[in-house]
């Protein structure tokens, strides 16, 4: 490694604008003429729209149009879509209900758009906005997912009786069964995977441009993946055609699975741009945010894990309803089943597994992909099962762990995935050792004496990234294929532009992509430029998200510079009267091998573009594009280890420390992985400690709308992290990669609240772990 | 936000006269609850009085144990006060514990008592410390000060302009903050003087701050964490939200009081 190259330590490219206040987003964007939409958005969690009356807000000041969703749907403008197809058991696929980009008959949740007001000020379409009076028809809502199923209950959508969206299995049911009824101890368990609220610190924003000379339109969102976005505006909106939709996704500022989705503001915009004639931009304020961003979580899961007698696995059966509440988003229903429901073999041999999950519709916010996405869900029920199972058979949970752990690769699970590389036990012991595991006891004795309780608590967690095979998610339901572009583009003074489908927020792709560049061809950084985000730059791209820009996003920049080293070496050749073959990329220069002959890589470049001298029926220039399709998953796994002391007065918990020790593959730059790393624990920390969405079940009303109610970590929430990293390279990519961006929020839950269930002798507690919840239960306890 | 007029008053006099003469005016001073429930569109003054440019409002003065904070004093000046450390840290200790040092730096002891927030820090010191709220015309004990959620005895367009009190022989702070908005989900403040003892709550009272009999009492015949053992806290009267039911709030009353008087110790 070079200090500029494959794991190195580089200070991130993109932070100067960053810290600098220069970074350019969404919002930042203004264009001339252009005006501002307010969404009036649904007060009810469910009613029947009777009329609603613009009269008077369209003569107030500075108002352009009021349009509602009757206008919307007359211009031609289709439903919003779930991309992925499941189909339940019985061979019926997924029911999805009809969601209008803006609400024409029945609004579903508090917070579904209704009609927007355009306006030359954000103050006076707010203004004109309550001037608008909606007539509501209130109905019954319904929001726990386990109530929406009973007899009775609400009715969402007449495409999905009983609320059930589908009843979906994986694995074999007889087997897992059997394996339960003959096993010598089983652990049984009821858990609960709390509602999220993303939170990213930039709300969500649209600018929709329609030029009417050229028919065309541009659309400035805040996407984790504008190609998708224009793909599916274009194929599913009826927005417009591609050719005709530019869609541009500049600085954002934070995704966590949340801006994935299409969602009705940019299509409203855009619509909207067309129907007023000016471009129309809109910003959420951070109620919507808490409003309309897609949830996370929300399981309420039953589950059994059997044991022989000499402590392995016999089987494992879980039982899963998943909430996704009031519309089917776009990913929904591929993150409780194909992202959940296939890591339930965890790092383990378990010889029988069965999941069943049931989908359903209440009236709350839609729920998609969150931060990990099914996985952290998986990884909670098996590692809360683990940890108890180590309680009740009175054994070490590190050693029942290490007992049934997978030792060789590759291995089949009985859901679905084959496991390529992995040395589970190397991060237990490292994590065991940084933890100083043994030393706990004396650690435990001496918070006794001042009155606190201590405990720790362990979490062993595999994930499936990186995704992947197109083909096999195409044979999964999904709707687009998962693989990566890239373009390399060197210019005719040897600087490079990489072209990259994916999507930078937060990541640091300017930073690790320019680095694999300067390592493969020896050229500084500073000459290598990430273009991403647009479009009209970039051919196409299926964006950023499951950890997957290393492990397909730089495998597709690593099969282009393949290609542009291979002309470069024609080039270098011909120019030096050598073999191709002894030519070696060295230090920013192409060196026949063994002789002191080289060129400069410009020079190279250089010849490429002035097309003088170059090898017979060569065409000029020097740019290459390609599409990377892995093979498989990437499956990073490791082991957290969380130790908390608990106030028993107040029930609060303190993370006295928190250890990490994760099988990323090879890194690119560890210190931008470490950020990854604490940044998800943080956010793990907060589902167990800290946040939980709540409405009020009665009349559907979020009461966690704010910071004044819904908890987000803080620094002094947090201990500071001991990571370490064991490496078994990825044979499924080139460079070895496996992904990092989930792992932190997937491996921390469950070790959090093994830790705390460890100080209060008490296992019976959800998450988030409040200081009201854990007294309580440590009164239940005593 | 609805639009506003914005007055950037020089005096008390100049201030009250502004919020007389305009309808619907409202006293701005840190801004830190008022402006955030304008931009939700929640309180719409039709002008807004600006007081952190008030002179007399500004300032601590300590005199021997006599001290006067004015309304403006943001809570920031309050937590590094090196005089009123000195006479009694509890305060200080108090302001330095609110919010964050944005909210610390811009809110202010008038704004705070003024609003009465159920969860807000002050109004349970104030009534700890037997304090008087000065206004523009007259002056209220804080026992007939505070009336109930967001309610005090302030008339229409009457202005706080400073605190007072006697610092008592110890006095001691105790907050269990709410683990979303760091507002005080319980916190009490004990103070001493002699075999007097006040002991005042906030954030758990379903009316808003109150001060806790049985606590004084157990208190004022023993002076030590211990003594608050044997106190029962009835949770009928306590809030009941998301965070914290009556019977944990009566909890933290509990271990509140005991922390806070070991803080004196
Ligand atoms: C993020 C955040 C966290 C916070 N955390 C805490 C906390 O932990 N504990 C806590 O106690 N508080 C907390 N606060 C509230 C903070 O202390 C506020 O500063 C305080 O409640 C109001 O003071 P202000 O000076 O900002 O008043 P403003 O917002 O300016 O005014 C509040 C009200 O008082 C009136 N008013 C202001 N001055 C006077 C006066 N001199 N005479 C008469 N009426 C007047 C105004 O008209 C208005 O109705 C927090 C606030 C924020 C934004």
């Amino acid at each position: 490694m070079g200090v500029e190259g494959i794991g190195a330590r580089v200070t991130r490219k993109e932070d100067k604008r960053f810290l600098t206040g220069k970074g350019r987003y969404t919002d930042d964007m203004t264009v001339p003429g252009m005006k501002y939409a307010y969404f009036i958005r649904s007060p009810h969690a469910h009613a029947r729209i009777k009329g609603i009356d613009k009269s008077a807000a369209l003569s107030m000041p500075g108002v352009i149009a009021v349009l509602d969703g009757k206008e919307l749907k007359a211009d031609g403008i289709g439903n919003l879509i779930c991309g992925w197809m499941i189909h339940s058991k019985d061979g019926s696929p997924m029911k999805m209900g009809a969601w209008r980009p803006l609400a024409d008959e029945t609004v579903r949740y508090v917070g579904d758009a209704v009609a927007i007001v355009v306006a030359d000020s954000m103050g006076e379409a707010r203004d004109a906005a309550e001037a608008v009076s909606v007539d509501y028809d209130v109905l019954p809502a319904v929001i726990s997912s386990v109530d929406t199923l009973k007899p009775g209950a609400p009715q969402l959508h007449p495409e999905a009786p009983n609320n059930l969206i589908f009843d979906w299995e994986i694995g074999d049911s007889a087997a897992a069964d059997a394996a339960l009824a003959s096993a010598a101890h089983v652990t049984e368990m009821e858990i609960i995977n709390n509602r999220l609220s993303p939170n990213p610190m930039e709300p969500r924003a649209a600018l929709g441009i329609y030029d009417e000379a050229e028919d065309h339109y541009t659309c400035y969102t805040t996407s984790q993946n504008p190609h998708v976005a224009r793909l599916v505006m274009s194929a599913f909106y009826n927005v417009a055609p591609e050719h005709k939709l530019r869609v541009i996704a500049p600085d954002v500022g934070g995704g966590f699975g949340s801006k994935i989705y299409i969602y009705p503001e940019e299509i409203v915009c855009l619509w909207a741009s067309k129907k007023t004639g000016v471009p129309v931009k809109w910003t959420a304020d951070r109620t919507e945010a808490f409003l309309t961003d897609a949830h996370g979580r929300d399981h309420v899961t039953k589950v059994k894990l059997g044991f022989d007698k000499d402590h392995r696995i016999t089987g494992l059966k879980v039982d899963t309803i998943a909430n996704l509440g009031a519309y089917m988003s776009l990913f929904s229903s591929v993150t409780p089943t194909y992202l959940h429901a296939t890591l339930f073999s965890g790092q383990y041999v378990i010889p029988a597994i069965h999941a069943n999950v049931r989908a359903v519709y209440t009236n709350t916010t839609p729920v998609d992909a969150y931060r990990g996405a099914g996985r952290p869900e998986a990884t909670y029920v098996l590692e809360r099962l683990m940890e108890t199972a180590a309680r009740e058979l009175g054994v070490s949970p590190a050693e029942l762990r290490r007992k049934n752990f997978i030792t060789t690769f590759p291995y089949q699970t009985p859901v679905i995935l084959t496991y390529d590389a992995g040395d589970y036990a190397a991060s237990l012991d490292a994590a065991m050792k940084a933890a100083d595991w043994d030393g706990f006891p004396a650690r435990r004795a001496e918070s006794e004496k001042r009155g606190m309780k201590r405990g720790i608590g362990m979490s062993c967690y595999i994930e499936a990234c990186g995704i992947a095979p197109s083909a096999a998610v195409g044979s999964l339901g999904s709707g687009v294929g998962l693989w990566e572009s890239a373009e390399v583009r060197v210019n005719a003074v040897g600087t490079i532009e990489v072209l990259t489908g994916s999507h930078s927020h937060g990541q640091g792709h300017e930073t690790t992509f320019a680095q694999l560049v300067a390592d493969r061809l020896g050229v500084p950084m500073d000459s290598v430029a990430i273009v991403h985000g647009d479009t009209d730059k970039v051919q196409m791209g299926m964006g950023t998200y499951g950890s997957r820009s290393g492990a397909v996003g730089m495998s597709a920049i690593v099969k282009a510079l393949d290609k542009v080293e291979a002309k470069a070496k024609k080039i270098a050749a011909h120019l030096m009267e050598a073999d191709e073959s002894d030519i070696v990329v060295e230090n920013g220069t192409l060196k026949v091998a063994g002789t002191d002959k080289s060129l400069p890589w410009f020079q190279v470049a250089l010849a490429a573009y002035t097309a003088h001298n170059l090898p017979a029926g060569m065409e000029p220039g020097l740019k290459e594009g390609a599409f990377y399709d892995p093979s498989n998953f990437t499956f990073p796994a490791g082991c957290y280890i969380c130790e908390v002391e608990v106030d028993p007065e107040t029930g609060k918990t303190h993370i006295v420390q928190f250890v990490a020790a994760d099988d990323f593959g090879n890194i690119i730059n560890p210190m931008i992985v470490e950020g990854q790393v604490h940044g998800g624990i943080a956010q793990g920390v907060g589902q167990a400690l800290l946040e939980g969405v709540h409405y009020d079940t009665s009349t559907g009303q979020l009461l966690t709308a704010s910071y004044m109610d819904y908890a987000m970590p803080r620094a002094d929430d947090l201990p500071s992290f001991q990571v370490s990293h064991q490496c078994t390279p990825s044979p499924s990519n080139p460079l070895g990669i496996k992904g990092c961006g989930e792992a932190g929020a997937i491996g921390s839950p469950p070790a959090v609240i093994n830790a705390i269930t460890d100080a209060i002798g008490n296992n019976d507690l959800t998450m988030p772990a409040t200081p009201q919840k854990v007294w309580a239960a440590l009164n239940a306890a005593r | 936000m609805y639009a506003t007029n914005y007055h950037r008053a020089s005096s008390v006099e100049e201030a009250v006269k502004l919020a007389t003469d305009n309808g619907d005016a409202k006293f701005v001073s840190g801004g830190q609850t008022l402006i955030a429930t304008m931009k939700q569109r929640l309180a719409s003054p039709s002008d807004l009085i600006d007081l952190r440019h008030v002179a007399a409002l500004k300032g601590i003065a300590v005199n021997g144990r006599s001290v006067r904070i004015g309304a403006a004093v943001t809570h920031a000046e309050v937590a590094a006060s090196a005089e009123l450390r000195a006479v009694c840290p509890a305060l200080a200790n108090l302001a330095g514990g609110i919010g964050d040092p944005h909210v610390r730096h811009l809110g202010t002891i008038g704004g705070s008592i003024a609003n009465n927030d159920p969860a807000a820090d002050y109004p349970s010191a104030m009534l700890a410390l037997d304090a008087t709220i000065v206004t523009d015309r007259r002056e209220i004990a804080a026992s007939d000060f505070f009336q109930g959620l967001f309610t005090t005895a302030l008339e229409e367009g009457e202005m706080i302009t400073a605190i007072r009190f006697e610092a008592p022989e110890k006095a001691g702070y105790a907050k269990f903050p709410n683990p979303a908005s760091r507002y005080a989900m319980t916190g009490v403040f004990v103070a001493r003087r002699g075999g007097a003892v006040r002991v005042a709550v906030t954030g758990a009272g379903a009316d808003g701050v109150f001060r806790h009999e049985g606590l004084e009492l157990a208190l004022s015949g023993n002076w030590a964490p211990d003594a608050v053992g044997g106190v029962s806290i009835d949770p009928t009267n306590l809030m009941s939200d998301l965070h914290a039911s009556s019977e944990y709030r009566a909890n933290l009353v509990k271990v509140m009081a005991k922390r806070a008087v070991a803080s004196t110790l």
